[in-house]
């Protein structure tokens, strides 16, 4: 400002500067509050965040298979195991694991409840990259393996072999009778 | 950018910068050193206004892009989830469609100003085209915005216009079909539509950047018109211009924002929020409230002029309403630039503006509509109730000779001692007659104030009679009336004549007001 | 000149009112409704027993389609569910609606009478089994039942006249809540064919029959009259808040944004006339 110079009087001066801060401040304040919603609304939707739970009906899934359910748009393993792999799953509870759990971890409910063995809910996302690992009959681990970069994980969905660092995720589900399953 | 720069970069950072890309010499040069008139008046900070709608519409835009389904099965629906369930999803809505409309209202208060100030002499002609195209742009943004939401108006309001730029002679059809991109208004409509509508505010954006370099090249004009002659006459944009810009542009934003939260809806129409249907027009197609005065005159050519017919010509002259604009500079051929000093022209620009505005008020009424009748609408039913009825066909030799049968059957029958006669032609040369004899003649008059509540209350009068006349006598009296398509066309041609013949004519004849030989000088003196 | 064009202005308006009244319908009967002043919010009680009354009456025939059971409580929803702390009690309490002052918002994924509302519908899905279509309780994410599966069903069913979506009924059409509480109230028994008459419906007769009598839909609240005009009022006032959900977090904003606004032109205004002062202009 130019002029501000010729301003000659100390009270004057003040009052002028502020003037001046006052309005920049409150302006300042005006467009960070503007810009909130705009970064607000990338958020998930209302109708996206409402789909946040699958309901999965568990008599359709014979012992020794597995479904692959959709939930919050990202694939989700429904294993029916057999005593065999469970078996598997609980010798191994203390093997020289990488990300060490125990089996019966693994299985706890939502609400911290313990599971059922024989029904394992996992998050079919490699820990390592995000790609879907897939259940191999008798592979080294006898669980699922990862094509993309050959994790190998056990009965359990914990990681024994391979560049992923952490077991796949259980995802979060609850009983909600002797044969369903609400994930989420 | 007049006069050499006074940028000095002040550390080593802005010296290296200055030497590499001197934009902080550009911004300077432009927006903070750069000379201002000091007598601007706050019609003046309208331009500030425009930057910040632009900068508006591309932000949210670009948001609601992030949400939007250009579908015709799903965009009313994203619409709709935009609003419902999207985080603030309301408010950038809201944001985005009120803000159209300010964009328009500070767009045509600035064209006035520019009108009135007579900013687009020389040597600003270039300034004011560049304008005229950026409006043109908006103009075709707000339209493919508009259709976006595929609501009724959305849809029938992009049949209706595709189908206007059909009946341009050779390139229309042509340009028809690359709009709509099949037989009609469709999903590969909305799909091209969306992509034009994201794509044109970018255009705008580039045609303003122009529009400022010009305006920078050529100085801006003043409410005095005298051109800038010293230092003595302006002040430094920065801060004098720059904090009265936003002061006025926070008043703006004020009425903005009492539109967007206390009525988002009131400049819109309700028929929007009813999904788009091929099957059915809506009663009343209308535009956006900003088009409206182009409607008007679109619609106030109902009758053809020689070898151009009625569609045509309001097309036409729709287009050179617009078009007009672009040769104003060379139509007023006055010297002096501000209608300050010109007390004729003033008064005509005064009733200039009031036609615009009732043009705007016509576009949205239903044409037909009376504003002024020499009287009420009447019709006399006369018939003869409890006669006798007696029925017999007749037949003329020729199709040409069938108006003489059929006046002789009814003289016939008047000798004979009818009382009422009616004649029903069947074919080429066939008819029948219908006699009643006897009985008494009755007279009932109806009374209405437009024509169709006239029909409405014959067929009541009709059906209240029934049964006791076989058949009618209707005379109606239709007084000479005023409707809004006659006032359009008034209005119409006031508009026109104000730039082909008044400003032209006046210019030349019209004896101006003392002018100021420099801005500074009726400041000194006190005048405003 | 003036004189002369506020004359043409009134003859012009004069004009204008007659033939609106001719074209449209019946101008709507005013009632005071809570949402209407720019401070005015939904009548939540209200806007809770219109949705029995659409859930009763209206859903048999129209959808809304734009509305999902979880909208019901969402914060501004008619059964959005707040944590009270009770006074004597100092212990948390359900409260549905929003409370007066403080209270803790729970999440619509939470909420049992949400959920309660949509298992209490069938709706129509595919069996992710057998791929084959299913009836199934609803969920919180659904869309309101529709009663009819598509429109060609929906005009077969009824003459021939599709009865419309309601999710945005009181903005699609002129006169918005008023018009459809005047219309659903202003049935007077004439009939012609299939078409009742009905004086705010624009051209006056309508497919719909009059779908609302005296005491159809029980009220657990027997403080509230079972009338027509009750009736009616509750169900526009509901129709408004599903048209627009937001309008009491828009309007509460909106106090904000003004009151910001205003002290920010105040501060403006005083650094414009400090800029230029000593600066003829």
């Amino acid at each position: 400002m130019a002029e501000a110079a010729h301003n000659t009087q100390d009270g004057e001066t003040t009052r002028r500067d502020f003037i001046y801060i006052a309005g920049a401040s409150v302006a300042a304040v005006g467009v960070a509050a503007t810009i909130w919603p705009f970064i607000d609304q990338m958020n998930p939707a209302a109708d996206t965040r409402a789909l946040s739970t699958t309901e999965v009906d568990l008599a359709a899934v014979p012992e020794g298979q597995q479904i692959k359910v959709m939930w919050q748009g990202k694939p989700v393993f429904v294993r029916h195991r057999t005593a065999a792999e469970i078996a598997s799953a609980q010798r191994d509870d203390f093997a020289n694991l990488k990300d060490p759990q125990t089996d019966a971890d693994r299985l706890v409910q939502e609400n911290g409840e313990a599971g059922q063995p024989a029904w394992l809910i996992l998050q079919a996302s490699c820990t390592h990259l995000g790609c879907v690992p897939t259940f191999v009959e008798g592979s080294a681990f006898g669980g699922w393996f990862c094509p993309c970069h050959g994790s190998d994980y056990d009965t359990s969905g914990r990681i024994r072999r391979g560049p992923a660092p952490k077991n796949l995720l259980v995802a979060p589900y609850l009983f909600t009778g002797p044969t369903a399953i609400r994930i989420g | 950018m007049s006069g050499p720069s006074t940028y000095e970069p002040k550390s080593g950072i802005t010296r290296w910068l200055d030497r590499r890309l001197p934009i902080l010499r550009l911004t300077h040069d432009s927006f903070v050193a750069y000379p201002t008139p000091r007598n601007l008046n706050y019609w003046w900070t309208f331009g500030a206004m425009l930057s910040l709608c632009l900068i508006v519409q591309i932000v949210t835009g670009i948001v609601l892009a992030m949400h939007y389904v250009p579908h015709i099965d799903m965009a009313f629906a994203s619409v709709q989830r935009i609003d419902r369930d999207v985080p603030f999803g309301w408010l950038i809505q809201n944001i985005h469609s009120v803000g159209a409309s300010m964009f328009f209202l500070a767009v045509y208060i600035h064209m006035f100003r520019g009108l009135y100030y007579g900013s687009y002499k020389a040597p600003r002609e270039l300034l004011w085209i560049l304008g005229c195209i950026i409006y043109l742009l908006m103009v075709a943004t707000g339209f493919l915005g508009y259709t976006l939401p595929w609501g009724q108006m959305s849809f029938w309001g992009a049949t209706v216009i595709t189908n206007l730029l059909g009946a341009l002679p050779l390139v229309g059809e042509s340009i028809k079909n690359w709009l709509m991109g099949g037989f009609s208004v469709d999903q590969p409509t909305i799909n091209r539509f969306f992509s034009l509508h994201y794509l044109l505010p970018f255009v705008i954006a580039g045609v303003v950047a122009l529009h400022v370099w010009a305006l920078h090249e050529a100085g801006q004009n003043n409410p005095v018109g005298v051109d800038v002659k010293s230092k003595a006459d302006t002040v430094p944009f920065t801060p004098h211009a720059t904090i009265k810009d936003l002061f006025a542009t926070t008043l703006f934003v004020i009425l903005f924002a009492v539109f967007v939260f206390y009525m988002p809806d009131a400049l819109g129409h309700a028929d929007n929020f009813i999904p788009a249907n091929p099957l059915q027009t809506p009663p009343e197609i209308v535009p956006e409230w900003y088009l409206l005065p182009f409607y008007a005159i679109l619609r106030a050519f109902d009758f053809n002029i020689g070898p151009i017919d009625s569609k045509l010509a309001g097309v036409l002259a729709m287009f050179a309403s617009i078009g007009v604009l672009f040769i104003l500079p060379w139509l007023d051929t006055s010297r002096v630039r501000s209608m300050r000093y010109r007390p004729i022209a003033r008064q005509f620009f005064v009733i200039f503006v009031v036609v615009c505005v009732f043009l705007g008020w016509c576009g949205g009424q239903n044409p037909g509509n009376i504003l002024l009748k020499a009287g009420q609408f009447t019709a006399t039913l006369s018939w003869v109730a409890e006669g006798q009825l007696s029925e017999r066909s007749i037949e003329a030799p020729t199709a040409a000779q069938w108006q003489e049968t059929a006046d002789a059957a009814e003289a016939e029958a008047r000798s004979q001692g009818a009382d009422m006669t009616a004649v029903t032609r069947t074919g080429e040369t066939t008819g029948t007659i219908r006699v009643v004899t006897g009985g008494n003649p009755e007279l009932q008059t109806v009374e209405a104030s437009t024509p169709d509540l006239l029909e409405e209350h014959i067929a009541e009068m009709k059906a209240e009679v029934g049964q006791a006349a076989p058949f009618y006598t209707v005379v109606r009296s239709l007084p000479p009336r005023f409707t809004v398509t006659n006032f359009s066309q008034v209005l119409t041609l006031y508009y026109f004549l104000f730039f082909l013949v008044i400003l032209p004519i006046l210019g030349l004849r019209e004896r101006p007001d003392r002018v100021p030989d420099t801005i500074a000088k009726p400041i000194a003196q006190g005048a405003p | 000149m003036l004189r002369a064009i506020s004359a043409a202005a009134v003859l012009v308006l004069a004009g204008v009112g007659v033939a609106w009244a001719a074209v449209h319908g019946e101008e709507p009967e005013k009632y005071p409704f809570s949402f209407e002043s720019p401070v005015g919010s939904y009548d939540m009680a209200a806007v809770q027993r219109g949705f029995q009354v659409y859930n009763q009456v209206c859903a048999n025939c129209h959808s809304m389609n734009h509305l999902a059971y979880r909208h019901l409580g969402e914060e501004g929803g008619p059964f959005a569910l707040y944590m009270v702390q009770n006074e004597e009690t100092h212990q948390p309490e359900p409260h549905v609606g929003r409370p007066e002052h403080g209270g803790e918002f729970v999440e619509v994924t939470d909420n049992p009478y949400v959920r309660a509302i949509a298992q209490s519908h069938m709706i129509t899905d595919i069996d992710p089994n057998s791929g084959q279509p299913t009836d199934r309780p609803g969920r919180i994410s659904d869309r309101f039942r529709r009663p009819f599966p598509n429109e060609i069903a929906a005009r077969a069913s009824n003459g021939g006249a599709a009865p419309p979506d309601l999710s945005v009924i009181t903005h699609a059409r002129h006169g918005g809540a008023p018009y459809v509480r005047s219309l659903l109230m202003g049935y007077d028994g004439q009939t012609r064919g299939t078409l009742h008459h009905n004086p705010y419906f624009p051209g006056g007769w309508l497919a719909m029959a009059p779908p609302l009598a005296d005491g159809a839909v029980p009220y657990a609240d027997t403080e509230t009259p079972q009338t027509v005009e009750q009736y009616a009022t509750d169900v526009a006032t509901f129709l408004q808040w599903a048209a627009d959900p937001h309008m009491e977090a828009r309007k509460r904003l909106g106090i904000v944004v003004l009151a910001f606004l205003l002290a920010l032109s105040g501060l403006l205004y005083l650094a414009y006339k400090q800029v230029w002062r000593g600066e003829s202009h």
